[in-house]
C-alpha cells in the first residue's frame, strides 16, 4: 500500500531502514527536511543512531568520514554550497575507500544566490572520487538509497545519491516504502574491514611520496570502474526483491529503432515521457543517465545505438566548456562505427521550470544551427541588448 | 487528470492545503501529486502550491499551468496577473473573500465561488488560517475526494484542539457549500 509521502520524507524513512549509526549534518535547503526526519526518528526512539549536530558542512562531512573509519555505518546530507564546502573531505572520504552514503539534494550553486533546484553542485564535485546516481523520481530515490549502502559497503567508496531540490525533495505522492525485513535481507550489518582499533593502531591518509601516489589513484580509478558491477548487481537484487524493476546504468524508454534520442539526468526525464505522449512527430528514445560515476560507457554506447540525433539535456553549465556531460557523452560515443550528432543544451537552471513544451522546443531546435552548448530556455529578451556577447550566444 | 493550484502568502498553509488535499486522494487509491512554487522564503509573499490527481501514475514535475481549478487563499492575489493565468476553459475559482460570489464571477470573468474563510476561521480556530475551509468548500464542490477523506488527512499532521476545531469548521463548511456543483468540471478530460 503505497503512502502520502513528500520526497525528503521517504529518503529519510529509506534511510532509516538501513540502520545508520551515526548521522551527521548541517541544514541547508532544500536538504533540511531529511535530515529533520531521521533527528524525529531517533528522538522517537524509532531508531538508534548517533545524530551528531554540527557547526558546518565541513564538519558534517568529517564526522561520517570518522564514524565510517571506526566502523560506523555513517550518513549525511547536503547540497549547494555546502556540497562545495565539503568538497576537501569528500575527496577524503573516496581517497582513503571509506564507505558511506549521501543524499545531495540538488541546489544551484552561489552566485548569483539561488536557492532552487539545478544540478551544479554535484556536477562540481563529480570528479571528487565517489560513485554518483541521479534519481527521476521519489521511488527511484527510496530504492536507490538502500542500494547506495550495500554499493558503498561492497566496493569500499563513497556513494552520493542526487536528488532534485523541490521538484522531487518537497513534491508528495504515492511511494512505497519497503518493509525492514526485506531491507535487512538485502543489506547486511556494515562491517569495515579496515576499522580503526586502539588494539591494532593503524594511520589513515598519511603522507604518500611519489614513488606510490601514482598507484593510489590508479587503484581508486580501477575501483571506480569496477563499481559498475556491483552498481548493477545491487539494481537486479534490489529489484528482484522489491519488485519493482530498477534501471542501474541509463533506463532507456522507446523504441529501439528511433533516429532521435533525448537523454538526461533526474527529475526532468518524466516531464519528457509525458510530453512525448502529447506530441505527435517522430519517434523519440528518452534515455534517463542513472549513474554518471562510474560513467557507464558501454551501456551509453549500447543505449546510443542507431541514433543519428542525440540531445543531451543536463541541469548545469561549465562555463567556457561543453557540458560536464555532453562533453562525456561526445567522448564515450566518438569511438563508435556511426556516432549519432550529439546536441547539448542545459535546461532549467536555478529552478527555472521545465515546461511539457520543453519537449517540441529541443525537435526543433536540433534542426537549425546552434552552439555547442547552449541554453535551450534562455530568454533573450532579458538580457542586455547591447551585450556582445550577446550576439555570440545568439548565432 | 485534474490539476489544481493553491494561491496565497507564506504563512497560510498553503503548502499543507496542497499536501492534504494529495494526501486525501492517495488515501482513496488516486494518484497524485503536491509540490510548492517557492518565491522569497517569508510570511506573506505570495506564494503557490500545486495539485495533480489522475488515475494513472504521474509522471510530469513540471508547473501547472492550465490548472482546472485555482483555490486563492487571500483575495488580494486575484489581481495579480498570474493568479488566473492559464484557468483551463471550464474551469473554476474558488476564492476566501467576503464579496459575492456572482459579483466576484463578474469581476473576474470566470466561474468564481467566494467563502469567507478568514472570517469562518477567525470564529472556529481563533486564528486566520483560511485553508481547511476553503479546501472543505472545494471538495463539496467538486465531489473530487469525500470529506471524510479531507478529515482522514488532516488527522496525521494536526492534534488535539487544533484538529477537533479544524474537523468541525470542515464539517460545518461543507454542509453550507452546494453539493456536486462543479462535478461536471472535475470530471471533464485534461491534458
Amino acid at each position: 500500500m503505497p503512502q502520502a509521502l513528500e520526497g525528503s520524507q521517504a529518503i529519510a524513512h529509506a534511510v532509516a531502514l538501513c540502520r545508520p549509526q551515526v548521522v551527521a549534518a548541517y541544514p541547508i535547503t532544500p536538504q533540511t527536511h531529511i535530515v529533520e526526519r531521521i533527528a524525529k526518528f531517533i528522538a522517537d526512539g524509532k531508531l538508534r543512531c548517533e545524530l551528531v549536530s554540527v557547526e558546518s558542512e565541513f564538519s558534517a562531512a568529517s564526522v561520517v568520514l570518522g564514524a565510517a573509519c571506526a566502523g560506523s555505518r555513517a550518513y549525511t546530507a547536503t547540497a549547494s554550497q555546502g556540497i562545495l564546502l565539503m568538497t576537501e573531505v569528500l575527496y577524503n572520504i573516496s581517497g582513503l575507500r571509506v564507505p558511506l552514503v549521501m543524499t545531495c539534494a540538488n541546489r544551484a550553486v552561489s552566485a548569483p544566490l539561488s536557492i532552487w533546484n539545478d544540478q551544479q553542485d554535484s556536477m562540481a564535485v563529480r570528479d571528487a572520487g565517489w560513485i554518483q546516481l541521479y534519481c527521476a523520481d521519489n521511488q527511484a530515490a527510496v530504492d536507490m538509497t538502500i542500494q547506495a549502502f550495500r554499493i558503498a559497503e561492497r566496493c569500499e567508496l563513497p556513494v552520493m545519491v542526487c536528488v532534485d531540490g523541490f521538484t522531487l525533495t518537497h513534491t508528495l505522492e504515492p511511494l512505497e516504502v519497503p518493509s525492514q525485513e526485506l531491507v535487512d535481507k538485502f543489506l547486511p550489518p556494515y562491517r569495515f574491514a579496515r576499522a580503526l582499533d586502539p588494539l591494532a593502531p593503524l594511520s589513515m591518509g598519511t603522507l604518500v611520496a611519489p614513488e606510490y601516489f601514482t598507484e593510489a589513484r590508479h587503484l581508486h580509478h580501477e575501483a571506480l570502474l569496477a563499481a559498475e558491477q556491483e552498481i548493477v548487481a545491487a539494481a537486479e537484487d534490489w529489484g528482484a526483491l522489491c519488485g519493482r524493476k530498477q534501471s542501474p546504468l541509463v533506463e532507456v524508454d522507446g523504441p529501439a529503432d528511433a533516429k532521435i534520442g533525448i537523454l538526461t539526468l533526474g527529475s526532468v526525464f518524466g516531464t519528457l515521457l509525458d510530453a512525448r505522449d502529447q506530441v505527435p512527430g517522430p519517434p523519440v528514445k528518452l534515455m534517463h543517465l542513472r549513474c554518471f560515476r562510474p560513467f557507464p560507457v558501454a551501456a551509453l554506447r549500447a543505449a546510443c545505438a542507431g541514433l543519428h540525433d542525440l540531445i543531451v539535456l543536463e541541469r548545469a553549465i561549465a562555463p567556457g566548456a561543453d557540458g560536464a556531460v555532453g562533453a562525456e557523452v561526445r567522448s564515450a560515443l566518438a569511438e563508435t562505427g556511426k556516432p549519432p550528432r550529439v546536441h547539448n543544451f542545459a535546461v532549467g537552471l536555478g529552478g527555472r521550470d521545465v515546461p511539457l513544451s520543453i519537449y517540441a522546443h529541443l525537435l526543433q531546435a536540433i534542426t537549425k544551427p546552434h552552439p555547442r552548448m547552449s541554453a535551450i530556455d534562455l530568454r533573450p529578451e532579458v538580457l542586455p541588448a547591447d551585450l556582445p556577447t550577446h550576439q555570440e550566444t545568439r548565432r | 487528470m485534474i490539476e489544481i493550484r493553491i494561491h496565497g502568502r507564506g504563512g497560510q498553509g498553503n503548502v499543507v492545503a496542497a499536501y492534504v488535499l494529495a494526501t486525501a486522494a492517495i488515501a482513496q487509491g488516486r494518484f497524485a501529486q503536491a509540490f510548492p512554487s517557492f518565491g522569497a522564503e517569508r510570511r506573506g509573499a505570495p506564494v503557490a502550491a500545486f495539485v495533480r490527481i489522475a488515475e494513472t501514475p504521474i509522471r510530469r514535475r513540471c508547473q501547472v499551468t492550465h490548472p482546472t481549478f485555482v483555490i486563492i487563499q487571500d483575495e488580494a492575489l486575484a489581481a495579480l496577473p498570474e493568479t488566473l493565468a492559464g484557468l483551463a476553459p471550464g474551469g473554476a475559482v474558488i476564492i476566501n473573500s467576503q464579496r459575492d460570489s456572482q459579483a466576484l464571477s463578474d469581476t473576474f470573468g470566470s466561474t468564481i465561488y467566494a467563502l469567507p474563510a478568514t472570517q469562518l476561521s477567525h470564529e472556529a480556530l481563533g486564528r486566520p488560517m483560511p485553508n481547511t475551509a476553503l479546501l472543505a468548500a472545494f471538495l463539496t464542490l467538486t465531489q473530487l475526494v469525500p470529506i471524510a477523506g479531507l478529515k482522514g488527512a488532516l488527522a496525521p499532521r494536526f492534534s488535539g484542539d487544533v484538529l477537533a476545531h479544524n474537523l468541525q469548521l470542515i464539517d460545518q463548511v461543507a454542509a453550507a457549500t452546494p453539493d456536486g456543483l462543479w462535478k461536471e468540471r472535475a470530471h471533464a478530460p485534461s491534458a
